[in-house]
């Protein structure tokens, strides 16, 4: 089961999902500045690159969060965050990752530590996701607290006024997650999750929706483009997940990702029999 | 225009690009991110700096008998804005890097800002001929440490020029 957890990350880092790459391709398709094309033409080579012999397409192999599933009927509810542990540890020797943790107090250089976001679910099975995501984009993520009377307008601001802000450091064309709702820790949590949707596949709620496809078209015209250097696409696709609000209040989270958006699922059956999909 | 250049670079050769250039560079590069450029401002560069080019990389390494670059593209740069200027007052003539910087410090020092693809770590490794030399390991780690690759023609994009127009439209 640990080796399974390790093939996970190896997916994840090797190999980009084929909804992100289509999307890529349809962006370089797209483009005509010479600069633009050069940073898509890099980009499709280093998925292939990456994909043909096992190597992390981004050296930044990121912090490696995982959003965890777990059926409370599963028997190996008891091992899996160890599991976890122990099996980004091994693929940080074997695939190799990027140490990538560091002790805030000394600076110290200590590895790499998994972020594990729990669900406990009926049932008997625990799903994973593996979403291992780069500092650069990272650094981008914001939370607002705006109010109510603000509102989706509001949304709409705070996010384009980030992205203007980022520019090129978030690697675009990126996904952008957002998390409207619940509470300040709620929505960027939610923000994140969001990314695991496939690009291309809109929110159920025909008004959210919406909302994604004009926030997608509005960033899109800012031109701020491929790396930042101009071009017509710097967002692949917006998601926007959203929970309950206090009366008072109407947090907004935004998460980044950059164009190397690295995921994988994986499964584990009551059995111990695991699946592993993108 | 598309240009060879081979490191350390001289001001006659920065002077002659303009930002949008292509440029093949070859040679020995060094890589530094935040840490050690704290630790060169401080306590000196521990490579000849004058003419030298810096890379904002932190790379995943493999180590066999010597050590092996798997993936290694650029880390975003505007994160060394507070250092550029005692960086470049050294002798830098250039910076790798992704994500654009303040135009300023290289028109007033002459340097040039080269942009390779974030994240295109794969095929950034593929210009890397050897780790010639690795500093300050122990101290910062594999990320943070400064390597002294040994590159050939690395295909890059002249971001910023030394007469400080950029190709980057946002402020940093």
């Amino acid at each position: 089961m640990e080796d399974a957890i390790i093939e996970a990350i190896r997916l994840a880092v090797t190999k980009i999902p084929d909804d992100v790459v289509k999307s890529l391709q349809k962006a370089y398709e797209k483009e005509n500045s010479p600069t633009a094309r050069f940073n898509l033409e890099n980009i499709l080579n280093a998925i292939e690159i990456g994909e043909k012999e096992q190597i992390p397409v981004c050296q930044d192999t990121g912090t490696v969060t995982f959003f965890v599933e777990a059926g409370v009927r599963s028997p190996y509810l008891g091992v899996i965050k160890e599991l976890i542990t122990s099996a980004l540890e091994k693929a940080t020797r074997e695939i190799p990752l990027r140490p990538n943790t560091v002790d805030v107090l000394t600076n110290k250089n200590i590895g790499n530590f998994p972020i594990i976001h729990w669900e406990l679910v009926g049932g008997d099975k625990i799903k994973i996701a593996v979403l291992p995501k780069g500092g650069g984009s990272e650094n981008c993520s914001a939370l607002a607290m705006l109010t109510p009377a603000e509102g989706f307008e509001g949304v709409k601001q705070f996010v384009i006024e980030r992205v203007k802000e980022c520019g090129g450091k978030p690697c675009p064309p990126i996904i952008l997650g957002i998390g409207i709702g619940g509470s300040s820790d709620l929505a960027l949590k939610l923000a994140k999750k969001a990314l695991l949707r496939p690009i291309g596949k809109r929110h159920q709620d025909e008004k959210i929706a919406r909302f994604e496809e004009e926030l997608l078209e509005e960033i899109n015209s800012l031109k701020i483009g491929p790396m930042g250097m101009g071009g017509k696409t710097t967002a692949l696709d917006v998601k926007v997940e959203v929970a309950p609000r206090h009366p008072a209040s109407f947090p907004v989270g935004i998460v980044f990702q950059c164009w190397a958006h690295r995921k994988a699922f994986l499964e584990i059956n009551k059995d111990g029999e695991v699946r592993i999909w993108q | 225009m598309a240009v060879k250049l081979t490191t350390p670079l001289s001001e006659k050769e920065v002077l002659k690009l303009r930002a949008g250039d292509i440029v093949y560079l070859s040679g020995v590069i060094y890589t530094a991110r935040d840490l050690a450029h704290r630790k060169i401002i401080e306590e000196g560069a521990p490579f000849d700096p004058r003419g030298a080019v810096i890379y904002h990389c932190g790379p995943v390494v493999r180590k066999r008998e010597n050590f092996e670059i798997v993936s290694a593209g650029p880390t975003t740069s505007a994160r060394m804005n507070k250092y550029l200027d005692k960086i470049l007052s050294i002798g830098i003539k250039g910076i790798i890097g992704k994500g654009g910087m303040n135009p300023e410090p290289f028109r007033k020092h002459k340097a040039v800002y080269f942009a390779f693809t974030g994240g295109a770590g794969s095929l950034a490794a593929k210009s890397i001929r050897r780790v010639v030399d690795v500093h300050w390991l122990e101290e910062l780690g594999i990320p943070e440490a400064v390597w002294v690759f040994e590159v050939k023609d690395f295909p890059l994009i002249v971001g910023i020029d030394a007469f400080g127009d950029s190709l980057y439209s946002n402020r940093h």
